[in-house]
């Protein structure tokens, strides 16, 4: 058996495109221990036949899109994995489809992936410099999948990237979805996972000069049984940078679980950088489970700011007694104060196509009427 | 015709030093077309009283009884309360983040009225409640009570009355906080609340100053659990002229 040797610090310890360089993991590992590596599917040890490539439809505007071979120079530009299955996502994929948006222009992309089976599946991203552009990544389907996505946002440039898990109850899904931000380059990049049967994902932010805005958000509702994970890894290596982490998850039923990790290292050259993250988890019945690691690093004091909190609990009784007391039944009251929790989250991502959508899929697991509640979202004029 | 009666009102609240009475033998009568003012120091206990009626899960009553219309109002869930007609503005109303005012008014008032409200009928009254107070229409699309200033909060909580309209209002130190244009409008809000005579207002404040725009037909003076004196507008004067120093004594001899 290997000996678990304790991380030296919070960035990932290897990093490589080749699988043979990950060790298989144990759940021991420090990455891995809230997974439950069984329920992956082989996705880790190689047992997974990926054989079954993900469909994928791409509306666009603005943007152009190309398939490329996995050996072209754009495919790893920015991501190298540092983990066994972004790896095996990049060896096992047939081809990469690429986003790019052209310097200063501005666009838009519906990127629809449809789960077809167990299937790799490489995207990358591109805003080219004082590009301004937004892409909305929808998952559905029942898959197996791993993954990678990069996401190159260059100078000046400004991009939204949103990732909607609206998979079918039994997908597994595992991907790295990494970042990268040129100088004064705005990225927001959004999480909205309400579906599978194991999500983990791993996004992450890298900075390669000054000036660089990485705003990342997350909004997950795990039912019963439902494993959904992210791990977010910022790293500072680069002075005058900002990023800020928010991610709020809502939990009902037996063994529903959240995981939420936030890395941030801040490393020694990173001088003048802000950063601050929160989790927010909201447990609505028994039995289920959030777990939540803020983790933030500093090897260097000569920084604008540095936070994290994290909250974990139950309502909210003054909220509670507040909506009661205009007369709204406490049912009601609970869904009224989870849907704020989520369209909080929503209004900063600005995707208000998407919003309804995401609201009607929390509304329906909440079960209530929308019409008969009295909200009025969709009559409204 | 209605009526919120509380008779020998006694509650308690939990602490760490264990069960600690608050109201010790409340007795008040509100009936429709009336405004009383309960007036009382700081920690007399005045707020409870508004906490208790309207059902706050904090506080156990362990004496007394509390009826509207003569429904057993202590036996009503917090929302039940609401729903029968009574309504508190609070000192201090909760933030509710991503929860919309409009969203939140429309929830509500689908509620206490039993039905939605029709849609272009409610964004019309709505819109109105709303200009009356000199609130601006962008405040229906902020989250309730988020980032509202003092007078913010004080001026949502009179539009919910208006368009809630109970039977019997209970406002907890509305006035507190308050420069005096938003005195008075939200003391204008009130008084049009209160104008057709068929509504009860109950008004808990420290400070005298908001009775120079709603006039009560009954003062009381609260101290330490209970009301030691009742009398008419009168008694308000008494006490902006001489403080509570004279009833505190009453109070503590008790």
């Amino acid at each position: 058996m290997p000996a678990t040797v304790p991380a030296v610090d919070l960035a990932p310890r290897v990093f490589s495109r080749d699988v043979a360089d990950h060790l298989v993991p144990t759940g021991r590992e420090e990455e891995w221990r809230f997974t439950p590596l069984k329920r992956l599917r082989g996705l880790t040890d190689g047992s997974a036949v990926l054989e079954s490539t993900p469909a994928i439809d791409v509306v666009a505007e603005g943007f152009t899109v190309d398939t490329v071979a996995m050996d072209d120079p754009r495919v790893g530009a920015s991501l190298t994995p540092s983990d066994i299955i972004a790896a095996r996502a990049m060896s096992v994929a047939p081809a990469a489809t690429v986003l790019a948006l052209a310097a200063e222009g501005s666009g838009r992309a519906d990127v629809t992936i449809d789960g077809r089976g167990a299937g790799a599946s490489h995207l990358i991203i591109e805003f080219g410099p004082f590009s301004a552009g937004t892409v909305v990544v929808r998952h559905r389907g029942h898959a197996t999948l791993a993954q990678a996505v990069e996401i190159r946002v260059a100078d000046s440039a400004s991009g939204t990237v949103v990732f909607w898990q609206d998979w079918d109850r039994d997908t597994v899904h595992a991907a790295t979805h990494h970042a990268q931000l040129g100088r004064d380059a705005r990225l927001m990049m959004g999480h909205i996972t309400l579906g599978g049967d194991l999500v983990r994902i791993l996004p992450q932010v890298s900075y390669t000069a000054t000036g660089g805005d990485a705003e990342l958000l997350g909004l997950t509702f795990a039912d019963a049984g439902q494993h959904l994970e992210s791990r977010v890894f910022v790293d500072h290596d680069t002075p005058q940078c900002r990023s800020s982490v928010l991610y709020k998850s809502a939990l009902q039923g037996d063994e529903a679980h959240t995981v939420w990790v936030g890395d941030v290292l801040v490393r020694a050259e990173a001088t003048g950088i802000d950063t601050y993250e929160v989790n927010r988890n909201l447990i609505l019945t028994d039995g289920a489970r959030a777990d939540s690691v803020p983790n933030l690093e500093l090897e260097t004091g000569e920084i604008v700011g540095a936070g994290h909190a994290s909250a974990t609990g139950r309502f909210d009784d003054e909220q509670l007694f507040y909506l009661q007391a205009r007369g709204i039944p406490a049912d009601l009251a609970r869904v009224l104060v989870v849907r704020g929790f989520f369209t909080d989250v929503l209004g900063r991502l600005g995707v208000p196509e998407i919003a309804d959508e995401v609201m009607s899929t929390v509304d329906s697991r909440l079960g209530i009427d929308r019409v008969a509640a009295g909200l009025l979202e969709e009559e409204a004029e | 015709m209605s009526t919120l009666e509380i008779h020998n009102l006694h509650a308690s609240v939990e602490t760490d030093g264990g069960e600690r009475e608050i109201l010790r033998g409340v007795d008040l009568t509100v009936s429709s077309g009336q405004t009383h003012a309960v007036m009382g120091p700081n920690g007399s206990g005045k707020s409870t009283l508004a906490y208790v009626i309207a059902g706050h899960p904090k506080y156990k009553v362990t004496d007394g009884t509390i009826t509207l219309d003569g429904a057993n109002v202590l036996e009503m869930s917090v929302d039940e309360r609401a729903r029968a007609g009574l309504f508190l503005a609070m000192q201090y109303p909760v933030e509710i983040p991503g929860v919309s005012v409009s969203n939140f008014l429309r929830t509500s008032a689908t509620a206490v009225r039993g039905e939605a409200p029709k849609l272009r009928l409610w964004i019309k009254e709505v819109k109105e409640s709303m200009a009356a107070l000199s609130m601006d229409p962008s405040f229906a699309d902020r989250s309730v009570n988020e980032g509202f200033s003092g007078g913010e909060k004080k001026r949502h909580e009179i539009l919910q009355l208006e368009l809630l309209k109970p039977k019997i209002a209970v406002l907890d130190e509305t006035d507190s906080g308050l420069d005096v244009d938003a005195l008075r409008i939200v003391s204008e809000g009130v008084n049009r609340f209160q104008a057709d005579g068929t509504t009860g207002t109950l008004l808990i404040t420290h400070y005298t100053r908001i009775l120079r725009y709603i006039h009560p037909d009954f003062v009381h003076v609260f101290v330490d659990g209970r009301i030691v004196e009742s009398g008419g507008p009168e008694l308000a004067t008494q006490l902006e002229e001489h403080g509570y120093e004279r009833f505190a004594r009453a109070g503590s001899g008790a």
